[in-house]
């Protein structure tokens, strides 16, 4: 266990495939769903209480990971920007025929604007296409965490996990 | 000599919490501070905590650091600034140097909240300017508004290291490279993540060699080390950056602790030379509390209940609280505790801290 994370400072395919917020790519396919990328036992459970339909279950032991009942949950996108580490993101496979949705937590300034196309970036910061900026949510209660919401390629839905301006 | 019925070294998370819990209870509170502004490090920090819902899990350091200065303020805490402790004596008499005179101060109790400060590691070339402490980067940005370098080498992963190389980000500096001299990252992996999803490479088991720069750092060359930490011949990589910045584990403040007798036990999983202290927070030396970092390096999340302990207990040793009540609300704050210092990175803290409660058993 961990054998990306605390070598290389994030997650791998594999040990993405062992953590309990990750929804079935069959549940993907259905429309907006939480992907909980949180696999180490951490004291910290602030999503739980942000979900309005108790998709998100950490349990009185708040070293618990968060499992994801991907049944329940609606992919509000509430937990993204409640989560301290970052980790929670909204994959959409049933967007486009060709296009998913991915929503991600975003802290930087300035934020991208809606129609923009912006590079791409996977969990080790390599880049890999283009996307384009759907949307930048950015409420009072979101506590200055914004979450911007990306068109991929279908195929990188599970990748795209970053991504910056073009230059 | 000025009395106080209770005196809090550090205005940081866990000095404002002792006072607050304290002065809630009908303590008289004064709480002096070295620094020119009160917080400690609260104010530096703009990230969202992690821990309990419950215990201002999510909410940001310096939003924190606001609410807990004006709870104090609404308990007319006094908070003194420029102020510093130089000497505690028998019957817990302080000599303080408050701006430019020294006080006389004798208080009934006393909280040691005077957190800790930065290690450094040295490499030729360390005094070049350019070499900082991960603090003094989180100061310069988050404080003052100035961005420390264009680009930088962070030293070391522990969450000090990685939340400021995120927060460097932030600012616009250019993170070249996190290393860390230990096999694995030593932070919390969310927090390695968002640095790394940015492009940021993490090579473990690697440290600085050398710092390059005449007049200033121009750049850095880092080595492999192997697992007994010598330097692997051949291995050595530079990189073109500004700044080094220092993220290398911290050091409990416990000098006056020392100068007061307290007994002090050796706990390297909490940062070295720590004060015993039993549940209630209380040192071997009757009516010396300890709470936060200098009584062993945690996080703000256990260093404000560490001061809501400190402070209810006491209020009751004061007559302030009946029985009761303090044991009810104390087991409330352990309670949890006990949940931030599980799971893996939570359990040698728990294990720590159970050295220095055996140590006051005698």
């Amino acid at each position: 266990m961990y054998e990306g994370l605390k070598k290389r400072g994030y997650i791998s395919d594999e040990e993405l495939k062992s953590a309990p917020g990750i929804p079935s790519a069959e549940r993907r396919r259905k429309g907006p769903v939480a992907v909980i990328e949180c696999i180490q036992c951490i004291p910290c459970n602030p999503c739980e209480a942000s979900c309005k339909v108790n998709a998100i279950i950490v349990g009185d032991d708040i070293t618990n990971l968060p499992h994801l009942d991907e049944d329940k949950c609606v992919g509000c996108a509430s937990c993204i920007p409640i989560c301290p580490g970052q980790a929670i993101f909204v994959v959409d496979d049933g967007f486009e025929e060709m296009r998913s949705r991915v929503m991600i937590p975003y802290e930087f300034l300035p934020l991208p604007q809606e129609g923009d196309v912006v590079t791409a970036l996977d969990r080790s910061g390599k880049e890999v296409g283009d996307a384009e900026v759907l949307n930048v949510r950015k409420k009072e209660n979101m506590d200055k965490t914004a979450v911007v919401t990306l068109a991929v390629s279908e195929q990188l839905s599970m990748g795209v996990r970053f991504f910056k301006p073009k230059k | 000599m000025q009395r106080h019925e209770m005196v809090c070294i550090g205005a940081g998370p866990a000095g404002l919490s002792a006072a607050i819990e304290a002065a809630k209870n009908g303590v008289q509170v004064a709480v002096y501070d070295e620094n020119d502004r009160p917080g400690g490090q609260l104010f530096k920090q703009i990230h969202k905590f992690f821990g309990s819902r419950e215990h201002r899990a999510m909410e940001r350091g310096f939003d924190i650091g606001k609410s807990l200065l004006e709870e104090a303020q609404s308990l007319d805490v006094q908070v003194i600034l420029d102020s510093v402790v130089m000497g505690i004596y028998e019957n817990a008499t302080m000599n303080i140097m408050v701006k430019d005179h020294v006080e006389e101060v004798k208080a009934e109790k006393v909280v040691v909240a005077t957190g800790a400060s930065e290690n450094m590691i040295p490499f030729p070339g360390w005094t070049l300017p350019g070499v900082i402490g991960a603090g003094a980067a989180q100061t310069m940005a988050n404080i003052h508004g100035v961005r420390p370098g264009k680009r930088l080498l962070m030293v070391g992963s522990g969450n000090v290291g990685v939340v400021v190389s995120y927060q460097m980000l932030q600012a616009g500096c250019e993170v070249a490279v996190v290393i860390d001299a230990a096999p694995e990252v030593g932070g919390y992996g969310v927090h390695a993540s968002k640095v790394a999803r940015t492009g940021v490479p993490f090579y473990m088991s690697h440290t600085v060699k050398k710092a390059h720069g005449k007049d200033r750092v121009e750049g850095a060359t880092i080595v492999q080390v192997d697992e007994t930490w010598k330097p692997v011949a051949g291995t050595g990589k530079s990189f073109d950056v500004d700044t080094i910045c220092l993220a290398v584990g911290l050091n409990p403040m416990s000098q006056v602790l020392r100068m007061a007798n307290c007994e002090m036990v050796y706990v390297p999983s909490l940062g070295g030379n720590i004060p015993a202290h039993d549940l209630n927070q209380e040192t071997s030396v009757p009516g010396i509390y300890v709470a936060g970092d200098v009584s062993g390096i945690e996080e703000a999340s256990s260093a404000m209940i560490e001061g809501n302990i400190a402070g209810l207990a006491i209020a009751h040793s004061m007559g302030y609280v009946e029985n009761d009540p303090f044991h009810e609300q104390r087991d409330g704050f352990l309670e949890s505790m006990k949940g931030l210092r599980a799971g893996p990175f939570g359990e040698k803290r728990a294990e720590g801290k159970r050295m220095l409660l055996e140590a006051m058993k005698g």
